[in-house]
């Protein structure tokens, strides 16, 4: 049967662009992870004392995964996938009892000197569990059990993580979001979290009035002009709605001012630190601000056209804490110039958009779905990363995907990545 | 499109938003900018090259560079040590440790601070051996300038530390460099100091340094300091300032074939190594600080005083360039000249038919008011004839700045036909109201240095070369304008029959330095007394020798020195010999200059002063 031979050969179909923009993005990530890692006398590119010479050793380990990622039915993901979240749940709860502690946050397995982070493969896990719960035709947003099966999907593994604690990698599941409003979910759930976002950051950036928040003010004086301009012209709107109204009035005002409790009690001082610079409350340099304020100052020297590969000076100057991981895209910012963190950028953006574009092209929901999930993952990634670096979002520490070092973030993309082209070179088999 | 559309919209609004602020950090300018060569993360080590010696024109060293040894400290790499035997190398007691030690902590645990500045090369030999004991500890040579002569310290000038003004006006310079303050330190600063090399070092977060900056690319090697020959003679200069000890004053020795400056002497002065070293602050202040004897004001340089008699010289040549005298022209002198029915400039006795050689040689001041008189009286208006004698005198050098590299120089002043307009508006002044500045008091005011000059100009019967101080800079040239003949505007011809009354001076018994006269030597000279409201009158004294082809010109200016023959005569004269003899013959009058104090009549004018202030309050 040639149908079957074909089937035999794993890389039929793969998508070729994709693969090329994953094999470029892994390179870019690699030159970048030297040049921030490199010292005076290493050459050994697979030197196994320096960081370059091991992430080059988690990059050629990605080869052995990827064929077995391919070599499996695309059909195995599907109806297996409760098996793998249940297993990336029971990775995630062993951390509590045999986790490692490193940087206080117990979220590593110990292998002698080898260490590996489950989290990174929670992702994919819960990725396909939320496809196979989506992707089932009796499943429908319309009943609310629905929204609350959806949410324990995505919410529980965000919880064990936050509890490491990584509340970094925890926000991540948020961009399932993305996938349940493709998928049917009501527009209100976003609306309601970018309101609340806003409501947030205003509250703390216009302060206080005689110890009340400046906020309520405002909110005061929208809803009186609001009523006003309701009693002029829609007199029978208000009367209808008046009850509705005064609820979301308090609801407004009691969450100003349990952003306030919050904020100042429940936060710890770091936390608070953190929002503090993105508001521009505090121009710290040197202590809770200095990461951000060396990113940035790194970045902005590097001019239009960057100062050359190994020639940072302030990257070979190990000016940025966490350069290699977190801090990554600064290196490329100094080294590339405005010209080379543009391509990388571009190059994200048009790797996302190929997902989200042979997602929309798939036959199977499960696959849709699943391509859907990782588009999102990879695009929170690529927001809060970058975002963090170049001082538009608070210190929120989660890997820049193929860039940052590490072996686990690494595999973690990889698998999330090829499952999805595993799914995609089928589609033309779908009965 | 679908609801997908949100996730799509998202992504490019998040690219562009990133690639705009990408676009203000790294295009646009803002404040995170900051020089790549100016970075923190990049140092600047600097190699000073070794600052150019100065020689005298004999080739004797008058300034050179020894070693000083600094102790530095790294605080944090300090560890525990024998504190008594350390202070006991360092010759400090343990308070005194103690306080450096914290204040080099406060500065900084990391980076190296100067713990002890200029050690003694005694002490650094003993410290040397030991130094192995006390860990955190280093020594750091630096070079600091030495005065072998001990002398000519106004002249040389010293260098400093750049104070911030320095530092915001001149690129060049960085906090702690030295640069030369004053004197010919500070005239050839460029030359001397040479240029120093940089070497940009990357370092990382904690200020340790990782390796070369892009394999030096912008590194420059240092360019070594020029070493300078000055006109000065070192022995003149020596000999000239033992003259001066206990007197205030200054003398300037031009050669007038050149405009070499042979000697620039002020009194009273300092040992220039005072100014160097440990003990350089502590006796900067007691320099600075002395107001009674002022030992870092040049008064060669700085001292504008009215000339007195020797400007008679200028008024005889300006008179004969005029025509309005001749040799044997004849004044009266009735024991002074009758400015008004009530007011007399004095003369001593002398015969009363005045001619010109005779009124040089006596120095009769009415035979110079009478000629005064016929020059700004010469034309149809006084501002006229004024203005024709500003110009004549001006061609001497004098009045103006010379603009050369003597450092600190004074313009005087040479009065005109304006400057009497805003003295009298009603514009009604005459001759005989500015009659004082024909025997060079009125309003005439001149610096030794420009007598010096002046007196060079006559030597060479019409021209002069800018004084200067520079001879020979090594792999360079000098300033075209030392080369460059200054003609003044009496014809060569007149200057004879002055010249001979100068000559007189010193020849004619009846002239008024014929007990100064030497064996040997024809010197042509002129006494001065310059008149001084706050005590006895300075005695002035210019001279040039030999008469024909004079190898020196020399003005000598001692404050309060009674009249020209009693101090500045003698002064002028042996050292005019010392100068073309190499020696001097009459040593009775030479220990009697070395050895005269004027100090009592100093001490006399502080207690008049100090008793006025008193009064005043």
């Amino acid at each position: 049967m040639p149908q079957v031979r074909e089937k035999n050969n794993i890389f039929k179909g793969i998508d070729t662009w994709l693969i090329i923009m994953y094999m470029a993005l892994v390179f870019l990530g690699w030159i970048n992870i030297y040049a921030a890692t490199t010292s005076e006398i290493h050459f050994e590119i697979l030197d196994f004392s320096s960081r370059y010479g091991k992430q080059s050793i988690w990059i050629i380990l990605t080869i052995p995964i990827i064929i077995v990622v391919l070599f499996i039915e695309a059909r195995f993901y599907e109806r297996f996938s409760p098996l793998f979240y249940i297993f990336g749940l029971l990775l995630l709860i062993g951390l509590f009892v045999f986790g490692k502690n490193i940087n206080g946050a117990k979220s590593w397995y110990a292998i002698g000197s080898f260490t590996i982070q489950p989290t990174e493969f929670a992702k994919a896990f819960t990725a396909l569990a939320v496809s196979k719960l989506l992707s089932d035709s009796a499943f429908t947003f319309r009943p609310f059990k629905n929204h609350i099966k959806a949410f324990f999907l995505i919410l529980f593994p965000a919880f064990l993580i936050t509890l490491q604690p990584d509340p970094g990698s925890g926000l991540i599941y948020l961009a399932f979001l993305f996938v349940f409003y493709r998928e049917g979910l009501s527009i209100y759930y976003f609306l309601i979290g970018i309101s609340a976002i806003v409501l947030f950051l205003l509250t703390l950036k216009l302060g206080y009035f005689s110890g009340v928040p400046i906020m309520i003010f405002g909110s005061i004086m929208i809803f009186l002009l609001l009523i006003t301009y309701l009693l002029i012209y829609r007199l029978n709107l208000l009367k209808r709605n008046w009850m509705q109204l005064s609820f979301l009035f308090f609801i407004v005002c009691g969450y100003i001012f349990s952003v306030s409790y919050i904020f100042n009690n429940v936060f710890e001082q770091r936390h608070r630190d953190r929002f503090n610079i993105i508001l521009g409350e505090t121009s710290d340099t040197q202590n809770i601000g200095y990461n951000t304020d060396q990113a940035i100052k790194t970045i902005a020297s590097g001019g239009f056209f960057g100062k050359g590969f190994l020639d940072g000076d302030r990257t070979q100057g190990k000016f940025v804490p966490e350069q290699d991981t977190d801090y990554i895209f600064s290196t490329v910012g100094e080294e590339w110039g405005f010209l080379g963190s543009t391509i990388v950028i571009l190059l994200f953006i048009t790797f996302m958009l190929r997902i989200i574009h042979m997602a929309e092209r798939q036959k199977s929901v499960f696959s849709r779905i699943y391509g859907y999930s990782i588009a999102s993952i990879f695009f929170f990634h690529f927001m809060v990363n970058i975002g963090m670096v170049i001082g538009i979002l608070p210190t929120i520490g989660i890997p820049l995907p193929f860039f940052s070092y590490g072996g686990s973030s690494l595999w973690g993309f990889t698998l999330l990545l090829f499952i999805f082209i595993r799914l995609d070179a089928n589609r033309s088999y779908e009965w | 499109m679908n609801k997908g559309g949100l996730l799509y919209i998202s992504i490019l609004l998040i690219g562009i938003i990133f690639i705009g602020k990408l676009f203000y950090l790294q295009v646009l300018d803002n404040k995170y900018k900051i020089s790549h060569l100016n970075n923190a993360s990049i140092k600047r080590v600097y190699d000073y090259p070794e600052r150019g010696y100065i020689y005298d024109r004999n080739g004797k060293l008058l300034v050179a560079n020894q070693q000083s040894y600094d102790v530095m400290i790294v605080p944090r790499e300090v560890k525990p040590l024998d504190t008594l035997e350390f202070c006991e190398l360092l010759k400090i007691d343990k308070q005194n440790f103690i306080k450096r030690y914290n204040r080099a902590k406060n500065h900084s645990p990391r980076l190296p601070y100067v713990f002890l500045n200029h050690v003694s090369k005694n002490d650094y030999a003993y410290l040397q051996e030991k130094l192995h004991k006390f860990k955190g500890f280093y020594i750091q040579k630096r070079s600091i300038r030495q005065y072998p002569m001990k002398s000519g310290a106004n002249v040389l000038g010293y260098i400093s530390e750049v104070n911030l003004n320095q530092i915001k006006e001149n690129g060049y310079y960085q906090q702690g460099e030295l640069i030369g303050v004053k004197g010919v330190e500070r005239t050839y600063e460029k030359i001397l100091r040479g240029i120093k090399g940089i070497k940009h070092i990357q370092k990382d977060r904690f200020n340790k340094e990782i390796g070369i900056y892009k394999d030096g690319v912008y590194d420059t090697l240092a360019i070594p300091g020029k070493d300078l020959t000055l006109t000065l003679d070192a022995a003149l200069q020596q000999y000239g300032e033992h003259l001066m000890i206990n007197k205030r004053g200054g003398i300037v020795a031009i050669e007038p074939s050149s405009g070499e400056i042979l000697s620039l002497i002020t009194a009273p002065s300092y040992d220039p190594n005072m100014m160097v070293g440990r003990k350089r602050s502590r006796n900067s202040t007691i320099l600075f600080g002395d107001t009674i004897n002022r030992p870092m004001y040049d008064r060669g340089l700085q001292a504008e005083y009215p000339p007195g008699s020797p400007f008679k010289i200028l008024t005889g040549l300006i008179g004969l360039q005029e025509g309005v005298i001749n040799q044997q022209t004849t004044f009266t002198c009735s024991h002074g000249y009758r400015i008004s029915a009530k007011r007399k400039m004095g003369c001593h006795p002398h015969a009363s038919q005045v001619q010109l050689n005779f009124g040089m040689y006596t120095s009769c001041n009415a035979y110079f008011a009478n000629t005064y008189k016929r020059i700004i009286e010469k034309y149809d208006t006084p501002h006229i004839g004024m203005d024709s004698w500003n110009k004549h005198v001006e061609s001497f050098g004098l009045g103006n700045f010379f603009g050369n590299d003597v450092y600190g120089g004074r313009k005087g002043l040479i009065p005109d036909a304006d400057f009497y307009d805003k003295w009298y508006p009603a514009k009604n002044w005459r001759a005989l109201t500015t009659i004082s500045n024909a025997i060079g008091q009125g309003e005439v005011l001149t610096t030794p240095i420009q007598l010096a000059n002046m007196t060079a100009a006559v030597a060479n019967r019409g021209f002069y070369y800018t004084p200067h101080l520079v001879k020979v800079i090594k792999d360079d040239t000098i300033d075209t304008k030392f080369i460059t003949k200054n003609v003044t505007t009496i014809d060569p011809q007149h200057f004879d029959p002055i010249i001979d009354g100068l000559f007189d001076v010193f020849e004619n018994p009846k002239g008024t330095a014929y007990s100064s006269r030497v064996e040997g030597i024809e010197i042509c000279g002129k006494t001065g007394t310059a008149q001084n409201p706050h005590g006895q009158d300075h005695s002035i004294f210019i001279a040039f020798a030999p008469k024909d082809n004079p190898k020196i010109a020399i003005a000598v200016f001692v404050e309060n020195g009674y009249w020209g023959s009693r101090w500045a005569g003698p002064i002028a004269t042996l050292m005019i010999e010392k100068y073309i003899n190499g020696e001097t013959s009459r040593k009775y009058l030479e220990e009697k200059m070395f050895n005269g104090s004027l100090q009592d009549e100093y001490d006399k004018q502080l207690i008049k002063t100090n008793a006025a202030s008193e009064g005043e309050e």
